[in-house]
């Protein structure tokens, strides 16, 4: 009984006569530079400008800077048609829960591409009270482009990154094509508008505090009274 | 030309000219007439620094009638709130200014305790007052009795408290002025997010616990009352429906958002909303010092950055009595011009563009407006957010080159070559165009009693046949000694919005073709005043309020400073673009739903302007 050797195994052996005839591969090996090969030049944007940046995302896509080299000018209005999503400029609070949804309503694969200061970390906005300091925060972020606002070439360099990103991507591990998806269920939970912005997976965290002001307040008068 | 200037009169005017000034000031003499009538309830304002007038609370409607209807006052320009915690007082303050006269703004100033800071609403006499009011009970907490719709607008229901009090602290709050400790001498840098307990820039009132009434805080936009409206004729029902665009739609210039009720395709009601873009420019620019607002200020209108600059370093000029170098102020005159050229292409590009002419006239005005990118990116360092003029100046001289082209050169190619250039071309391919004349004339119609009393300015007060423009009513810079037109055109409608733009870019050509020779003649001349311009502080206590004509209509800022203060005390923005909006729902009613989107893109919004 000789033992099965998969067919990428090292210690499968082709004769030396067959060598030049014979290419070992798995299907993940044929398909996945044809399959990258059309994602990367054709990512479709959702069309969606935030704030300032989203002019400069404008000027990357009207006829200077030309997205239309890399097949991204398509821009879609429904993120239901989209691949990337680029958060172009200040995130609020006010905002965040749609983006979240608009997120979770993108089919896989999507990319997430935050572009200048303030969807990277808040920008010179962060200190203040209705700003969402990153967008990374609630979502995914595959490239960060820095700038403020980052200049279109800025912006194609960030974009040719994520390229680069989707060429070492394989439909073997790729999870959405996986059976245990983890975006399948983990989906994003859209935060919610209360006295301040809540994210539904820190209630618990959210309560912890509320209990411990309690507590202080509740002990309060006690120490106070045991000081006097 | 140049005689010219030696003996041309000081740039700024002086504010505390109100009150004491001869009378033939238009805002001297109403103000006289106003204290003759009113003795008990209109005095001068006693504090230090303060024009204008004080007005007791109780006869406020009786005093703002009075002005608009018997003194020409009939233009209320901004309204805003300031918080006085040190004499447990707010205080709204309204700038209102006669459009036949011209002038300096007659100010009223209204006080109210703390604890209960109910004021009249001004909309009856000002419709315009509505979301400036709706703002000020948002972010300062005054109560304008009888407001038809007082509801929040820039944060949303249910939010904790009124964010711009001096007593509300933000969740990543440091300390109350900067620079600050901990970044200045040391520069010691921390990420906020590790001291606070939830690890973003959130926090929330003392032991709240999430119940689930947070879930639909934005329910009750959707507009009440009657669900159908029944055909004269054959008396049958038909329901209304309401649709929400944005604020993520591709047409919405950003994200705004409309609430509009349709019977049919036919626009019954719309009401905006908006505060998508809110961020808290305000309360960071009562943080900051004087200079550090004015990066800020680029990102308030992100398409006309040299305007903003403009209207804030004047106002701080006015409060600190600065003067500007001559060739500071060609050069501030040359790049807020182009600015305007700027602004209006990319407008008239997305009018067309939500036109359904996609992209093409858009791309083609895009073109020149890249030219006038790249001589900013030459001249300040970057395409978009400028951060060029300094108090007192401007932060640089000329490039030697543009792209390798002689920056003089670089200017005369672009002004008398290829701007007019494109707008010729635009003009023959789009004014007559058949589709676009039927698509904007008659539609969106707003009539100049109209533009007056929604407090409109800019392109969107011209096109209905008032010819006001801050740089001619009340003159700034060396605006005076240059040949230009006001563009003025009366039907009121998206077409004329459009020839309005259109006009004014050339206009712009006109001022630039005078400005050039000056900027030629006085090369190697200081740009900048002495002064360091990081530690300036208030030579006094006051208010100065500096406006300028923004590409989008008049851009005001409210600058009130302590004594030998380095950051300002209250810091508002009259943005035109948020209060052109007020008459929104007006102008579309009886539309359809395809004209909303036009009719937005002819007020030409912008959303850094509109929530700041």
């Amino acid at each position: 009984m000789t033992k099965q050797i998969g067919v990428d195994s090292p210690d499968m052996v082709v004769p030396q006569e067959l060598q030049n005839n014979v290419w070992i591969t798995n299907i993940a090996k044929i398909l996945d530079p044809v399959y990258n090969w059309g994602r990367r030049n054709s990512v479709w944007p959702m069309v969606f400008g935030l704030a300032c940046c989203a002019i400069e995302m404008i000027c990357t896509a009207a006829s200077r800077y030309d997205l239309a080299r890399f097949g991204m000018e398509v821009f879609r209005a429904t993120p239901r048609q989209s691949d990337l999503m680029i958060i172009s400029g200040t995130v609020t609070k006010k905002m965040v829960p749609t983006i979240v949804r608009l997120y979770n309503q993108m089919p896989e694969p999507r990319y997430v591409l935050a572009m200048g200061a303030c969807a990277s970390g808040g920008g010179p906005f962060k200190e203040g009270y209705s700003v969402v300091d990153g967008i990374d925060k609630f979502l995914p972020v595959d490239v960060y482009v820095p700038g403020c606002p980052p200049t279109p070439q800025a912006l194609i360099n960030g974009l040719i990154a994520l390229q680069e990103k989707i060429d070492q991507q394989s439909i073997a591990t790729v999870p959405w094509y996986g059976k245990g998806d983890p975006t399948a269920d983990g989906v994003v939970p859209i935060p919610v508008l209360g006295p301040d912005l809540v994210d539904m997976r820190q209630l618990d965290i959210i309560r912890q505090q509320a209990a411990k002001v309690e507590a202080t307040a509740a002990a309060g008068p006690e120490t106070e009274a045991a000081t006097e | 030309m140049s005689e010219l200037i030696l003996d041309a009169p000081e740039p700024q005017e002086e504010e505390m000219a109100v009150g004491t000034a001869v009378s033939d000031d238009p805002v001297a003499r109403a103000a006289a007439l106003l204290k003759e009538r009113f003795p008990d309830a209109v005095s001068d304002d006693p504090r230090e620094g303060y024009s204008g007038l004080m007005v007791d609370v109780d006869k406020l409607v009786e005093v703002a009638t009075a002005l608009r209807d018997d003194f020409g006052f009939n233009y209320l320009s901004s309204v805003t709130g300031v918080d006085l915690l040190s004499e447990n007082k707010l205080e709204a303050v309204y700038h209102t200014y006669s459009l036949d006269q011209g002038g300096d703004a007659l100010v009223l100033h209204v006080q109210v305790d703390r604890d209960n800071p109910s004021i009249p609403s001004l909309v009856p006499v000002w419709p315009g007052a509505d979301f400036q009011e709706r703002e000020a009970w948002d972010l300062i907490g005054i109560h304008f009795a009888g407001h038809p719709d007082l509801r929040r607008i820039l944060t949303w229901d249910g939010f904790n408290g009124h964010p711009l009090r001096k007593d509300w602290k933000e969740p990543f709050f440091e300390e109350e002025k900067k620079p600050f400790g901990s970044r200045w001498p040391d520069g010691g840098v921390f990420r906020a997010e590790e001291k606070n307990p939830f690890g973003k820039n959130v926090q929330y009132p003392a032991g709240w616990q999430p119940t689930g009434n947070e879930y639909d805080v934005e329910t009750d936009m959707y507009l009440p009352g009657e669900t159908h409206v029944v055909d004269p004729g054959t008396g049958i029902k038909t329901d209304k429906v309401t649709v929400n665009i944005g604020p993520q739609h591709p047409s919405t210039h950003g994200v705004f958002r409309m609430v509009v009720v349709l019977d049919g395709e036919t626009v019954v009601d719309l009401k905006p909303v908006m505060g998508y873009l809110h961020r808290n420019h305000e309360k960071i620019g009562e943080r900051n010092t004087f200079i550090q607002n004015i990066p800020y200020t680029d990102r308030l209108d992100y398409l006309s950055s040299m305007s903003n600059n403009h209207g804030y370093v004047l106002a701080v000029e006015k409060l600190f009595g600065m003067e500007v170098t001559e060739r500071a102020e060609w050069l501030r005159i040359l790049m807020v011009e182009l600015t305007r050229i700027c602004n209006h292409l990319w407008a008239l590009g997305f009018l067309l563009n939500d036109l359904g002419a996609l992209q093409t006239p858009m791309l083609y005005f895009y073109l020149e407006r890249e030219l006038i990118l790249d001589f900013f990116e030459a001249t300040a360092g970057s395409r978009m957010m400028c951060n060029y003029m300094r108090f007192g100046g401007v932060a640089y001289d000329l490039p030697d080159d543009v792209r390798g082209t002689p920056t003089l050169q670089f200017l005369e190619e672009l002004i008398y070559g290829n701007l007019p250039r494109v707008l010729d071309q635009g003009d023959q391919l789009i004014t007559g165009n058949e589709i676009v004349r039927s698509r904007c004339i008659g539609v969106g119609v707003l009539s100049r009693e109209d533009a007056i009393a929604y407090s409109t300015a800019g392109p969107v007060l011209r096109a209905s046949g008032v010819q006001y423009d801050v740089r001619r009513a009340n003159p700034y810079s060396f605006y005076p000694h240059l040949d230009f037109d006001i563009p003025v055109r009366f039907n009121g409608d998206v077409m004329d919005r459009y020839d309005i733009r259109m006009e004014e870019m050339r206009q712009s050509l006109r001022i630039l073709q005078q400005v050039l020779p000056h900027i030629k003649a006085t090369t190697g001349q200081k740009i900048n005043s002495d002064k360091p311009q990081y530690a300036l502080r208030a030579p006094r206590a006051g208010e100065a309020y500096g406006r300028v004509e923004n590409p989008k209509g008049e851009l005001g800022y409210y600058i009130t400073a302590r004594r030998r203060e380095g950051n300002p005390d209250r810091y508002h923005v009259r943005a035109p673009s948020f209060i052109n909006l007020t008459p929104l729902g007006k102008m579309c009613q009886g539309h359809k739903v395809a004209d909303i989107v036009v009719i937005l893109g002819s007020i030409d919004i912008v959303l850094g302007e509109v929530d700041r």
